[in-house]
Parts: structure tokens; C-alpha cells; sequence
């Protein structure tokens, strides 16, 4: 194994609210290796923006509870002083949001503010600094760099303002890339262009990815690992592959399975998971997917580890069917959509 | 009863502009060109996908349909009769069998009435039934669309978002109409709960004999959901086809770049596509491209007539497949090849 950048062990991060604690993040392990793109799927509420905010501090609060540790080369993140995380914020670990449009300032240049957050990470001038934000243009693709960094937000459209946030969490040459749903504000042609874009940088570069995302198509395309989370925790991990021809776990059968594709023909009826995510504040007993698995029985009344259950090693899931059990139900539920050159 | 294969709603050169107006006499300065010239029918019984990208028109082309919209010019035959020209009065009957279900099932929903209102609402307005008549049915729709008549009572904000839209349907189908226009209706919902409704949907259809206008940007769902699917294209219909013959032989460049950057879940199939990666942005609809509106970013442009012809929509093949590109036979038979391949151009494709 090759030295892991970011290691996250038993992390779990509770909110209290009103109507109890939110367990947002409930016991999530997983580590990042150098120049691996690591997706995090799930639905809305499984903790992935969470989990990936956590990690560089975003969630700090008088209402919130932190268990377990995140290391970054080492250092722990976790219970890190808010100067020691300025440092690793851009500089270490940089992150990119699904609204582009909220994440910048409207009244500065982004010019400006890739240059400010320049300086504050190292000791350079300004000039120094705008010539490597019109570097960091022409990297990400917009034309004319020169003149659109003095431009305004509002000025750029969608797809051009996720390229300005890409070209500033790329301004000190991050380790690490986050990516929270980098493209699910954008029309299909303009997401095609940034996953290209994503890729080229992690091939270019050698930067890590976590990827999050809801799309599955998306981390088929760009990712190496993938972690599934339902309701604050992984449910099963492993190598894209594994995954998508192999998969354990009923919950990731269900999201293979609710998906039409383009390149099959029609199936007759998408097979829609039943019922809806569970409360965080009072999840069920057990296994959190087992209200709505069709495979639940008397065994997931209490909850499985995270453990290698099936070759390789480094597939994990959480469920107490047997491989051969899952691998002769599992079919029904995902119809052939995927695997039918893996067999 | 009619017979199948008749139009139910039959447009004809539909054209809606929007003014553009500037300084303090908002004095108009141009248009925005929404939707120009669009023919299309929709058959009895079918669905009939509209995809395209954000800014192409087919969301104010659906508002127009139920004339939430006065179109500019064009004619909107829906059973027969002209609806195009219809003032608010005489449109009332027809509301009741053209109804909308809309994207967001937040916003559609007043959050102050309750769920019985809401969907009893277009029953109470259109006077059908007495007051407890129009519960029983109310209670009855609930069922239909998979929730449960308890719910009757409750405000929208005690559901969640699938749960919502499913009242959104119910509301639609209160008054048993002939057409649906559904804007984008799954696709602020998960894709566990977004199958849900896709299957409710069909189901609906089967058992009332619905017609669907489907709006929607996401293709996987419009390909599931559809018999014939209309491609958009900044306010014009490039291609109209059989749903399985659009997704299998694509005709027009653009369809071809829409398909090819759509992530199929499936590493295997992902690794070994040939990309075409469409440069650039949407141009703005105020000042159209001239001749075929997508010449500057299509991948397979001509040095002839793109620029300066205006491409109809026109019949290829056997299968009633549509499209509106003079290149086209060419494209298909792979005379004329893409400029840009796979990943290696994202940097030009950018600068253009």
C-alpha cells in the first residue's frame, strides 16, 4: 500500500437540533492514497457533504459533537486550533461546492480573490501572484485569462465560474481536491467538460480527489475507489470495479437498479427502492437500510461491520447475507444494468 | 372514442419571443427568442420526451401549451379545436384537460392549505360534486398516487420531497385530463425516490390513458419514459424521433454531443466511449446564430450553408425520425468526422 494522504477513522459528527441530536456522520473510516479519486455516493441527508466539510473544519459549531480522528499527512485535523486549519485549507486540502455562484464573492474581481488567497498561503507580490492566476486560467480553460480575471462573478456563466473555483482550489497546489457535486448545477455538455477537466488535473498534477457525488454515471467515469453511505455511514467500499460488478450491499443494488440507462435497452419498470431515508435522530434498530431492504431478516435487527466479506480485501460492506446469497439475489434488483462483460 | 395515432395536440410554427427592455423608458431593444418555429404533434396515448439544456426553450414551451404563456405567433390545435387565440374565459373548460405538473415540489405547493385543499381546489373551481363528494375523491386520488387518505388533513411541509410531488400529481389528475405537461418532475428527487415517481408515472398512464408531454433535462429518464423523444436546441427543435431509434442512431450533431456526455454507470462502457466533447456555451438567445443555430459549436460544421441556412426539420429514414441538420446522411455515414475526440481538446474547447 502506497503512503495514504488522509487517513479518517471512526468519525462521527453529531448535530443537537430541536428535535434531537442529528447523527449526520455515524463511524465513517476511509483513507485517500496520492493521486487516487476516491467517489462518496449517496443520497440526499447520508452524511457525504458532511463527512468531506468535516474534514477541513466547515462544520464546527456550538451545536456540534466530533468523534473519532482525520489525519492529513499526520496531522490531526479533527481538534486542529482554526490557524493551524487556515494553513491546510487551499494549501493542503482545497474544495470546490455544487453552486459556484454562492462560493465566490460578488463584488470582487475573481481575479482578486484568487490573488488574495494566494498571499495569504505564501510570501509573494502581487504581480507575481496575477501572473500565476492568468496561468491558472489558461489551465482551467477560460479563454482570454488576461482580461477575465478582472471580471466579475455575475459576468462568467456557470460552467465558466465552476472552472474560476477550480483554478483557485488549484491556486496553491493542493494534495487534495474536494469536490461537493462539482457538476450537478450544470447541463450535461458543460459537465462533460469539467469532469474532463477534473481528470486532467488528477492525471497532470497527481492530485487526490474525493469526489462526492449522487450521480453514478459520474464516478463511473472519473473515480478509482468508491464509498456508498446511507444514512451517515459506509455501507460498502471498494475499487470502482468491485463495485459496480460486484456489488454487496442491497442499498448499492437498489441505486444500480434505479437508474435507466441510455445504453441498454428499456426495462419494463425501474426498480425503485421502497419507502424513504430514515430520521438521523432516531435511526432504526440495526441496520439503517433494513426498514426498506426486501432481503432483511432476523440477523439485521443488529448491525454488521464494515468488513471484507468477499476477494479482494479491499472490498468492504455492511451485510450479513452470505456472498453467494447476494450474488443470487442481487440480480433482480439491478437487471443486468451493469456486469454483463464482468461475468 | 377516437382512434390511436391521432394528434391530441398539434402545434404549428409556435413562436414565443420575449421583449428585452432597457434604460428608464424600457424602451425594447431586442428579443429573446425563446422558441421559433416549432411543429410538433403529440399523439393520444403517447409520451412524448422534451429534453434539451437550461436556456433552450422547452420549459416556456410547455408554459405556452397550457397558455400560462401567449404565444407570439403559431397555432396550438389541442383536440381539434384552436387554442392559440382563446381568451381567459373560453380557456377555462379546457383547463380541465390540459394540467401541469411542475419541477420544484417546494415551491408548487401552497405551504398554508392543507393537502386535501390542494388537490380538492381544481375540483372546487371547476364545480364538481358536492362538498363530500369531492372528499371521497380527493381521498381516492391519494391512494391513486400511492399516498394514504389520512393524509388528507396535513400541510405539504410534513412530507418530503417524493412524497410532495406525489401530490403534486394527485392535483393534476383531479380532474381527469387528456394532457400532462410535466416540467422536469423528478428531477429534484433522489434517484431511489426519482424511480418511484417514473413508475408512478406509467402506471397512471396505463390505467387513465394519459398523455404526456415529459419535459426533462436528464436523457436516462426521458429515454425510460418516452415513446418519441424532441431534442431543443436554443429555441428550436433539431430532432424528433422514436425514442429507441434517437438513443440507438442520433442524427443531429447535437444530439450526438448531448448523448455522448451523458456518464453511463458502467466503468467498463465508460472507459471505452470515443467522447465528443461540445466546446463552448449556449450562445444567447437575443441574437440567435444565424443560418443553423448550433453551427458555432458543432463539432461536424461545413464550410457551406450551416452558416447561412436555416435547416428544416426533415424526415430520414422510415421511422418517422426527424431531424433538422443538412449535413446529416453525411454525419450518419460517417463521411464527416468530428473535430473534437475524446479528452485531449478540453483546453481548445475551452478557449473557443
Amino acid at each position: 500500500m502506497t503512503e495514504a494522504l488522509l487517513d479518517v477513522e471512526g468519525l462521527r459528527v453529531q448535530f443537537a437540533t430541536e428535535d434531537g441530536v442529528v447523527r449526520a456522520v455515524d463511524g465513517v473510516d476511509f483513507s485517500l492514497e496520492r493521486g487516487r479519486v476516491l467517489g462518496i455516493v449517496g443520497e440526499s441527508g447520508c452524511g457525504k457533504s458532511v463527512t468531506s466539510m468535516t474534514l477541513l473544519g466547515l462544520t464546527r459549531g456550538a451545536n456540534a459533537r466530533f468523534e473519532g480522528s482525520v489525519k492529513f499527512k499526520g496531522q490531526e485535523l479533527l481538534t486542529a486550533s482554526e490557524s493551524q486549519l487556515r494553513k491546510v485549507r487551499g494549501a493542503g486540502i482545497a474544495m470546490i461546492f455544487q453552486d459556484p455562484m454562492t462560493s465566490l464573492n460578488p463584488v470582487q474581481k475573481v481575479g482578486d480573490q484568487i490573488v488574495e488567497m494566494i498571499r495569504a498561503h505564501e510570501d509573494i507580490d502581487k504581480r507575481a501572484a496575477r501572473l500565476r492566476t492568468t496561468e491558472l486560467f489558461v489551465e482551467v480553460g477560460i479563454a482570454n485569462a488576461a482580461s477575465r480575471i478582472d471580471a466579475y462573478p455575475h459576468e462568467f456563466s456557470g460552467g465558466m465560474r465552476q472552472r474560476v473555483m477550480i483554478a483557485m482550489a488549484l491556486a496553491c497546489s493542493p494534495d487534495v481536491l474536494i469536490a461537493d457535486e462539482p457538476t450537478t448545477a450544470l447541463d450535461v455538455t458543460i459537465q462533460a467538460q469539467i469532469l474532463e477537466l477534473i481528470a486532467k488535473l488528477k492525471d497532470e498534477r497527481g492530485t487526490s480527489v474525493i469526489l462526492i457525488t449522487h450521480d453514478l454515471g459520474v464516478v463511473a467515469r472519473l473515480a478509482d475507489d468508491i464509498a456508498v453511505m446511507y444514512a451517515g455511514r459506509i455501507v460498502e467500499q471498494g475499487t470502482k470495479e468491485s463495485i459496480f460488478y460486484d456489488p454487496q450491499h442491497p442499498y448499492t443494488w437498489g441505486l444500480l437498479g434505479s437508474i435507466p440507462r441510455i445504453d441498454r435497452p428499456k426495462p419494463p419498470k425501474l426498480h425503485a427502492i421502497p419507502g424513504q431515508p430514515p430520521s438521523l435522530v432516531r435511526p432504526p434498530q440495526g441496520c439503517k437500510f433494513r426498514p426498506r431492504c426486501p432481503h432483511a431478516f432476523a440477523a439485521c435487527f443488529e448491525e454488521p461491520d464494515l468488513v471484507a466479506r468477499v476477494e479482494p480485501a479491499t472490498h468492504l460492506d455492511r451485510c450479513w447475507l452470505t456472498p453467494d446469497e447476494k450474488r443470487g439475489r442481487r440480480d433482480e434488483t439491478i437487471q443486468g444494468t451493469t456486469g454483463e462483460e464482468a461475468a | 372514442m377516437t382512434a390511436p395515432g391521432e394528434p391530441l395536440l398539434e402545434l404549428e410554427h409556435v413562436t414565443k419571443h420575449f421583449p428585452v427592455r432597457e434604460g428608464i423608458l424600457q424602451r425594447e431593444t431586442g428579443q429573446v427568442h425563446a422558441v421559433d418555429d416549432v411543429t410538433l404533434n403529440i399523439v393520444r396515448g403517447e409520451t412524448l420526451g422534451l429534453v434539451g439544456e437550461s436556456g433552450c426553450g422547452k420549459s416556456t414551451l410547455g408554459r405556452t401549451i397550457v397558455r400560462l404563456l401567449e404565444p407570439t405567433s403559431g397555432q396550438i390545435r389541442f383536440d381539434g379545436r384552436d387554442i392559440s387565440k382563446l381568451g381567459r374565459r373560453a380557456l377555462r373548460p379546457l383547463r380541465r384537460e390540459l394540467q401541469m405538473v411542475f419541477q420544484d415540489p417546494y415551491a408548487s405547493l401552497n405551504p398554508r392549505k392543507r393537502v386535501g385543499t390542494i388537490i380538492g381546489d381544481p375540483l372546487r373551481i371547476h364545480g364538481v360534486g358536492s362538498r363530500s363528494e369531492r372528499k371521497t375523491q380527493v381521498q381516492e386520488l391519494l391512494e391513486t398516487v400511492g399516498l394514504s387518505p389520512e393524509h388528507y388533513n396535513r400541510y405539504p411541509h410534513e412530507f418530503s420531497g417524493g412524497q410532495r410531488q406525489r401530490i403534486g400529481v394527485a392535483r393534476a389528475l383531479a380532474l381527469r385530463p387528456k394532457l400532462i405537461i410535466a416540467d422536469e418532475p423528478v428531477s429534484a428527487l433522489d434517484v431511489s425516490i426519482q424511480a418511484q415517481i417514473v413508475n408512478l408515472f406509467e402506471e397512471l398512464q396505463d390505467d387513465f390513458g394519459l398523455t404526456y408531454l415529459f419535459i426533462a433535462h436528464d436523457l436516462n429518464v426521458v429515454r425510460h419514459v418516452s415513446d418519441r423523444v424532441a431534442v431543443m436546441y436554443l429555441g428550436n427543435l433539431v430532432e424528433v424521433s422514436p425514442a429507441n431509434d434517437l438513443y440507438e442512431q442520433p442524427l443531429h450533431p447535437y444530439t450526438i454531443s448531448l448523448l455522448d456526455a451523458v456518464p453511463i454507470p458502467d466503468p467498463q462502457v465508460e472507459s471505452r466511449r470515443k467522447i465528443v466533447v461540445l466546446p463552448g456555451e449556449l450562445p444567447s438567445p437575443v441574437s440567435p446564430p444565424s443560418g443553423c443555430r448550433f453551427h458555432t459549436r458543432c463539432p461536424y460544421v461545413q464550410q457551406t450553408r450551416c452558416r447561412d441556412e436555416v435547416p428544416g426539420l426533415r424526415p430520414l429514414g422510415e421511422t418517422g425520425h426527424l431531424v433538422a441538420c443538412h449535413w446529416a446522411e453525411q454525419i450518419h455515414a460517417g463521411e464527416i468526422t468530428p473535430r473534437y475526440v475524446g479528452g485531449a481538446e478540453i483546453s481548445a474547447a475551452g478557449a473557443l
